[in-house]
């Protein structure tokens, strides 16, 4: 089990240079000088654009200038964005927000999917089925920054239950909302993953068996069907932890969230290498620790399972 | 199925009834509000983005930026935001004889944020400050005029001072210029010419981070992405103070969430509105008496490169301003938020003269005719970022092109404003290009100096007239202002025979405030006009 781990997390180390280095390597070599706009309709001054090219050593090889920003991560320097504020500190205030928003859209996802899940696949065919089969379609069917505009309009700007946008302080009852429009994808998903999962253990050996021991019913649903259909919904929600906190991008924009998702945004639009790459660095490390976490779960659930 | 047909027939009832209360949403608030008296403690929010540079006066020439250092910062010569008219702010008195030596006396007893008085060196050294390549500030070009900044604008300046700025005592300085510009004194009043207090020198990085200034407000906080906070500086003593306490500039992601919170009144002022709140007018019916209008220096054109083949042809050009139907597309468009151009300069503007150029009035026949005559053939293109809202006019204008001329005519994108500028800037445009103009300063010279000389900083059509070249220097050489502004004119006429440029239309400014606000005007640089904002008491 420890041998396991230790692999993991040495797995982590050419997966943290590769997908740092891809990104980075995309952010600073598409073409064109990033600071040709700079300066509105007039061209920016020659000492400007050295100053700025000698501070994000873009004269470099983009092999030397990612190694000086890795040489700056280590000591922990996130570095700067062009308009002189520390992405450490960007990060810092962004971050906070960012997982809050997530666990709400998990937290919402997981009860409303899993119990539409778990009530679904326990009946099967009926008019219940159908309205989950149908809702989710629906919720499948339309994009998020759909989903999110229709929500702000109609009970902010319309029926005033909500504000249109989240305060400064983002508190958790603001994000609900918005926790809703992001969740709402993955919650349809979990409801569809669940109610098959379900479908298909209900007729598995070892409930018949549960069953002819003559078990209480809840304890064969709750202990014996339950633990084993959840598996592969939890691998889901677990690499929807770090789709969540990436892709809340239209989510954030939306309600205007000062988040990870907004910050990620604004940096690839201003060209600005050492933001998208921090933030970057950030959720590769939250995708593989969230993940090595799913792992290890498995075996909670289902003791068959070894690590080797 | 019969489930699914009552599911997608509650769906159509809910659609249909979120689309009529969106229909009947705006536009029905009718609360009193002009009479009451105004709240002198209360807070005021704006539409803010992320500045793009660090907070420090001369580099910042965007909007986000200036939104939060404009108030914090009085220059010496002010603008009235009705007319864009320069009044003395800072200054005392600001002589000259021949607009080569300015005398330029401040007034006493004026102090920065942290108590310390504003004197002539804090301009002085501000300046120089500036104009130093070593530094990199955006806005160096803006101190060209000075002598000698030719030695301290270089990579690694000998000197640390120009040669042309005299401090003469503590409330008076000199300025000496390379040659006569009559526009100088107006000119100052821009952003980057801002003095700057002793703390700044020791640490501009620490500074940026909280400017002290000497404006009607005072920089209290900033949350990167998030907001900036200011108060009112309660020891102002200019003529533009505040009527309110604290104002916080708000950094939304999205313009149409901004928009969505000024609605509900949670947001209090909006200098521009969305292309979604645009479209088809809808504005006008959310806004009602809400609406703010103001007068923006600005003008836009096309640019017809002269480097191009075959587009250095008079006929040609000719041709194309005549086949833009101006009137119609604004309308139709635009939702009336620009107005047609017909000239070089803004209509706020001092000079401005109606009907300047005469090929820019929509003329199907005489298109056609201008276009047989320069024997043009092949197709037309118009370039320009296609991000804003920028390509839906662009593809009206070639299509107006396509029509009253029967040549195919194409709408070329670039991705975004830094590749479009590069490719302007690198001369590297194949056809037409988008070349809009805002004013930094309310100036007719502003117009023409940049765009037009053969050296002009903005000369996209690279349009070299050794007429318009030696009538723009006399004129900046001319100190009587209205014998000036004649010479200007002059130049004018002559680009307009030229058509380096076809201007298509100028910006109108149209934005939106709060039901909270009494009064809130917009300036004609695209902001708040702060001085004027008042809220209503409750």
């Amino acid at each position: 089990m420890s041998q396991y781990i230790l692999r993991r997390l040495l797995q982590l180390i050419p997966v943290f240079f590769g997908t740092t280095f891809l990104i980075y390597a995309l952010v600073w070599a598409v073409p064109g000088d990033p600071f040709a706009g700079k300066c509105g309709q007039v061209a920016c001054p020659p000492a400007y654009i050295e100053m700025m090219t000698a501070k994000f050593n873009l004269d470099d090889s983009i092999f030397v200038q990612y190694f000086k920003y890795l040489g700056n991560l280590f000591t922990g320097d996130w570095g700067e964005t062009f308009n002189g504020v520390s992405v450490g500190e960007l990060i810092g205030n962004a971050y906070p927000v960012t997982v809050r928003l997530a666990l709400i859209a998990v937290a919402i996802e997981a009860i409303i999917g899993l119990s539409a899940g778990i009530l679904t696949g326990l009946r099967g065919k009926g008019f219940l089925d159908n309205l989950v089969l149908m809702s989710t379609t629906f919720l499948i069917s339309i994009p998020v920054f759909v989903t999110a505009i229709v929500l702000q309009i109609i009970l902010g700007s319309e029926l005033g239950l909500i504000e249109a946008s989240v305060s400064e302080d983002a508190t958790v009852g603001e994000l609900i909302v918005p926790g809703i429009a992001l969740g709402s994808l993955s919650m349809a998903y979990i409801a569809r993953l669940m109610r098959t999962s379900i479908a298909e253990n209900r007729h598995a050996d070892y409930v018949r068996t549960a069953v002819a021991k003559g078990q209480p019913r809840s304890r064969v649903v709750g202990v014996h069907l339950l633990r084993n259909s959840v598996i592969p919904v939890l691998t889901f929600i677990g690499t929807d932890i770090g789709a969540l906190m990436g892709g809340a991008i239209v989510t954030e924009g939306v309600f205007n969230i000062n988040g990870i998702g907004g910050l990620i945004f604004r940096g690839i639009q201003n060209r600005e290498g050492a933001t998208v790459t921090g933030v970057v660095v950030l959720l590769v490390m939250v995708y593989l620790l969230v993940s090595l976490t799913v792992d290890l779960l498995y075996a909670v659930l289902d003791p068959r399972i070894r690590y080797d | 199925m019969r489930a699914s047909r009552g599911f997608w027939g509650a769906t159509a009832v809910v659609a249909t009834a979120a689309l009529l209360l969106t229909a009947c949403g705006g536009g029905g608030s009718k609360e009193d509000k002009g009479s009451g008296a105004t709240d002198a403690n209360a807070a005021v929010s704006v539409y803010g983005t992320e500045p793009e540079n660090s907070l420090i006066p001369a580099n910042t020439n965007e909007l986000g930026g200036s939104k939060a250092l404009k108030p914090v910062f009085s220059a010496l010569v002010g603008y009235k935001s009705d007319t864009a008219e320069p009044y003395n702010l800072m200054a005392e008195s600001i002589t000259t004889t021949d607009s080569k030596v300015f005398d330029i006396k401040i007034k006493k007893g004026w102090k920065f944020h942290d108590g310390t008085e504003v004197k002539a060196k804090n301009f002085v050294d501000a300046w120089n400050y500036s104009a130093n390549g070593k530094n990199g500030m955006q806005n160096a070009s803006f101190f060209e005029q000075i002598q000698g900044y030719d030695e301290i604008s270089a990579k690694e300046p000998a000197v640390k001072e120009m040669s042309g700025l005299k401090v003469v005592n503590d409330y008076e300085f000199q300025v000496t210029l390379k040659g006569p510009f009559s526009v100088f004194a107006t000119k100052i009043g821009y952003l980057a010419f801002a003095p700057l207090p002793d703390k700044f020198f020791a640490d501009p990085e620490a500074f940026a981070k909280a400017p002290i200034g000497n404006g009607p407000l005072k920089f209290v906080s900033r949350t990167p992405n998030q907001n900036m906070k200011l108060t009112r500086y309660d020891e102002y003593q200019g003529e533009d103070k505040v009527k309110f306490k604290d104002l916080e500039v708000r950094i939304y992601t999205s313009q149409e969430t901004a928009y969505q919170d000024l609605l509900s009144n949670r947001l209090d002022f909006m200098e521009a509105l969305p292309p979604a709140a645009k479209a088809g007018g809808k504005y006008k019916t959310d806004l009602g008496d809400r609406l703010v209008e103001g007068k923006l220096l600005g003008i836009a054109a096309l640019a017809i490169p002269y480097y191009v083949p075959g587009y250095d042809n008079l006929d040609l050009r000719k041709a194309i301003a005549l086949a833009i139907d101006r009137e119609q597309i604004v309308k139709t468009v635009m939702n009336d938020t620009y107005a047609a151009a017909d000239g070089y300069v803004s209509r706020g503007i001092e000079g401005y003269r109606p009907g300047v150029c005469e090929f820019c009035k929509f003329d199907p026949v005489k298109a056609k005719e201008y276009w047989a005559k320069s024997g043009y053939t092949g197709k037309l293109t118009i370039a320009s970022n296609a991000d804003g809202g920028r390509k839906e006019p662009l593809v009206a204008a070639c299509n107006s092109i396509k029509n009253a001329l029967g040549v195919e005519c194409d709408f070329v994108p670039a991705t975004d404003f830094g590749q479009w500028r590069s490719i302007v800037n690198g001369r590297k445009l194949t056809g037409m290009g988008r070349s809009d103009w805002s004013a930094d300063y309310p100036s007719i010279e502003n117009y023409l100096n940049p765009r037009y000389k053969s050296t002009g900083s903005s000369n996209d059509s690279t349009y070299n007239s050794p007429a318009v070249d030696a009538l723009l220097k006399q004129a900046d050489q001319t100190a009587d202002k209205a014998a000036a502004i004649k010479l200007y004119q002059q130049a004018e006429d002559q680009i307009a025979k030229d058509l380096p440029q076809i201007p298509v239309w100028e910006e109108k400014g149209v934005g939106g405030k709060s039901n909270r606000l009494k009064v809130a005007k917009l300036d004609y640089g695209r902001l708040a006009d702060y001085s004027s904002i008042e809220v209503a008491a409750k």
